[in-house]
């Protein structure tokens, strides 16, 4: 301890701060340094990975399942005993909670950030994540959301920012033309919760279906906290809709599929992926028959390694898989393949190295474009049949994912 | 013609879900000039242990409506207790310090309940078992079922046997004594820390009976439910007048109308310059407006300055 102060006091500024501020960084290389001595070439490389999810709050069932998946990726890599660049690393995961709320994101971003993470699994949601990119783009930490699916994420023409899921331009073109070709639907209403991924996705749907030449009817908007939507269903039911898109997660999306049959209101039910969700299936019971909901990617059972996945999922969790935890295990095992390449575990060394990688992952073949967003965007759309979540169709993307 | 009608019950339904919750920080309001804000908590509490009540007696063979009433009970004595407890741990000491300090601790509580109640249950949603019988009603052209029906009667029926025993029991008066004057209560012979402790049971027994109804009508629990719906009736409160039990009432459906009404209509009238999304704008707006023109809220006055 006394070394190191030694060695920093010279470059320390002379000002009545000094004294405080080498206090502080000497105690904070002294618990650093205790943890990886760097004496010898052979000992472990500590690579400290940050996550952030909504960990409380409505959606913090699914930020609880990203937690795991990136987890269980990190404990995967520890026990295989990666090395890069010649000594054995090891991986520490610092989990946060962004509360999925946009200033919070900000904070834990740069939470993260102060404690010299090497990349960051997140966040959850595109609202958080949009914001936070921008703090780890300033500090070169490379970013990878497992599913922040707006547009707007990777168009902000950010070098250190990435996604493994489909973005929500192809999601919607998607879902719009299910909605128009396959469900022949002819006069349609929109709702969104206002959140980014709300909003943008219901953009998207309707630039899809007005594309088709279909017309929507009604378009309304809620929140991601209500659990009350009568008044805008009963609106939307004296403009007579065939089918109404909801733009918005399960907790918003169960009661509306209840309140939809409470009110008579007889309409296709489709949602994005933030329906498809085991839980919808749990909470609506028999308002959820008939739901239709799509999924970036393919289904879980036709993903490379899916199976594998799940089963290990479920024996170490003691629950199914909700939402994107495949994808979070993906976005981790990327950058550390990312870190193999480039030898080291330094942002500025692999960031070059993630850009151009390519790797078989749990959930597809992991390539990014130059914006940072996965190469293959297929788009899988379900339906809720006698309980279960059923594919139907695998829309867009590249054929490279092959099933097996 | 139909939708207006479906809209209006829509309100009244909500709005009777805010008044339940809001007789609860009115009448804490009224006997002590306290705002709980853990109330909301309360609520969920409330739901928590009425759904787990029942997933245990589901298979048991009994019929539903005595399992919803064992569960009701159990649910209202849990909540009891806690209310006795949180009076006792947080508010009792600190009934002598600055208003500012009870408040703080209130809003301590609400975070330190949600935060067990996400251990304990979990973070995940969970489904309420519908055991209420839930069919629709056609009512010229409207629509509304069992459970909403129930609700409006409920609230109604809280706010009536509340009204009768402030100003027709002995512990009503007693009740009102400390509201009015507390040292003067002390010398009258009213103990007064039992009475506030009954006051606090009394609030979280309703809380109780909110969270099973709301529950029922929405048919999910899960341990954040209490914040937004503690807010809404919060305002509800206020709007009517707080630490006015009639007040509680009229606020609730007064702001359940107007967010259903704006939600509704608000895109037609505006000619889609503004959405249902200005729904909470609309509300408070509202609110402002009447505490600007009358701070005391529309029915204004407390419980002491009545009687």
């Amino acid at each position: 301890m006394l070394n190191i102060s030694h060695s920093i006091e010279p470059i320390m500024p002379h000002n009545q701060l000094s004294l405080l501020l080498a206090l502080s960084i000497t105690t904070l290389a002294a618990c650093s340094e205790s943890k990886t001595p760097v004496t010898s070439g052979t000992d472990e490389l500590v690579v400290k990975i940050g996550a952030a999810a909504p960990l409380t709050g409505p959606q913090a069932h699914i930020g609880k399942d990203n937690e795991n998946g990136t987890r269980m990726a990190i404990e995967d890599a520890n026990t295989k005993g990666i090395i890069i660049g010649g000594r054995k690393a090891r991986f520490e995961l610092i989990s946060e909670d962004d509360q999925a709320d946009p200033k919070t994101a900000t904070i834990v971003a740069q939470k993260l950030v102060d404690a010299k993470v090497n990349g960051v699994i997140g966040h959850l949601n595109s609202g958080t994540s949009i914001p936070a990119s921008r703090i780890y783009n300033d500090n070169s930490i490379p970013q990878i959301s497992p599913s922040a699916t707006a547009v707007g994420y990777t168009a902000q023409g950010l070098k250190t920012v990435f996604r493994v899921m489909s973005n929500d331009g192809q999601q919607g073109k998607a879902l719009g033309e299910f909605a128009a070709k396959t469900l022949n639907a002819k006069n349609i209403a929109v709702i969104d919760d206002r959140s980014a991924y709300g909003q943008g996705l219901a953009d998207e749907f309707i630039k899809s279906v007005q594309a088709n030449g279909v017309q929507i009817v009604a378009r309304e908007y809620t929140t991601d906290k209500a659990v009350d939507f009568t008044a805008v269903l009963t609106s939307i039911k004296g403009k007579h809709p065939d089918l109404l898109f909801f733009g918005g997660m399960d907790p918003q999306g169960v009661p509306m599929a209840k309140q939809l049959k409470a009110l008579g209101l007889n309409v296709k039910f489709v949602m994005g992926d933030g329906g498809y969700t085991p839980k919808l299936l749990d909470l609506a019971g028999d308002a959820a028959d008939g739901v239709y909901a799509s999924l970036p990617g393919v289904p879980l059972e036709q993903m490379p390694g899916g199976k594998d996945f799940s089963q290990r999922y479920e024996a170490k969790y003691k629950q199914p898989i909700q939402l994107y935890a495949p994808y979070c295990y993906d976005a981790v095992n990327v950058m550390i393949a990312a870190m193999q390449k480039a030898t080291s575990a330094d942002p500025a060394k692999y960031l070059p190295e993630l850009a151009k990688i390519t790797h078989s992952g749990v959930t597809a073949n992991i390539a990014f474009d130059e914006k940072g967003d996965i190469k293959s965007g297929a788009v899988t759309m379900y339906q809720v049949q006698q309980g279960k979540w059923q594919p139907l169709q695998t829309m867009g993307g590249n054929t490279t994912i092959s099933a097996h | 013609m139909d939708i207006l009608l479906q809209q209006i019950i829509n309100g009244f339904v909500q709005g009777s879900v805010y008044a339940m919750v809001a007789l609860g920080y009115t009448m804490v309001y009224g006997i002590l000039g306290l705002i709980n804000f853990a109330h909301g908590e309360v609520v969920m509490i409330g739901a928590m242990v009425a759904m787990s009540v029942i997933q245990l007696l589901i298979s048991s063979g009994l019929p539903p409506l005595l399992i919803l009433l064992i569960s009701l009970i159990i649910s209202i004595m849990v909540c009891m207790a806690l209310g006795y407890s949180i009076e006792r741990i947080a508010y009792r000491p600190l009934r002598k310090a600055p208003r500012l300090a009870p408040l703080i601790t209130a809003i301590g509580v609400s975070i330190v309940l949600q935060n067990l109640a996400m251990i304990f249950w979990g973070r995940a949603y969970h489904a309420f078992p519908s055991l209420l019988p839930n069919n629709s009603h056609m009512l010229s052209g409207a629509i509304i079922t069992e459970v909403q029906i129930l609700i409006v009667l409920v609230a109604l029926g809280m706010m009536g046997s509340l009204l009768l025993l402030m100003h027709r029991t002995r512990l009503g008066r007693a009740m009102r004594a400390v509201a009015e004057n507390p040292s003067a209560a002390i010398l009258m012979g009213v103990n007064i820390n039992g009475v506030i402790a009954i006051t606090f049971m009394l609030g979280s027994a309703l809380a109780a009976v909110a969270g099973m109804m709301v529950s029922a009508n929405y048919g999910i629990v899960h341990y954040y439910m209490g914040s937004i719906l503690g807010l809404k009736a919060f305002t509800a409160a206020v709007l009517g007048g707080i630490g006015n039990m009639r007040g509680a009432m009229v606020g609730g459906l007064l702001l359940g109308l107007i967010e259903s009404l704006g939600a509704g209509y608000i895109g037609d009238l505006s000619g889609g310059f503004l959405g249902s999304h200005y729904q909470d704008v609309f509300a408070f707006f509202v609110l402002i407006s009447v505490l600007v023109f009358r701070p005391s809220g529309l029915l204004g006055e407390r419980v002491a300055e009545r009687a």
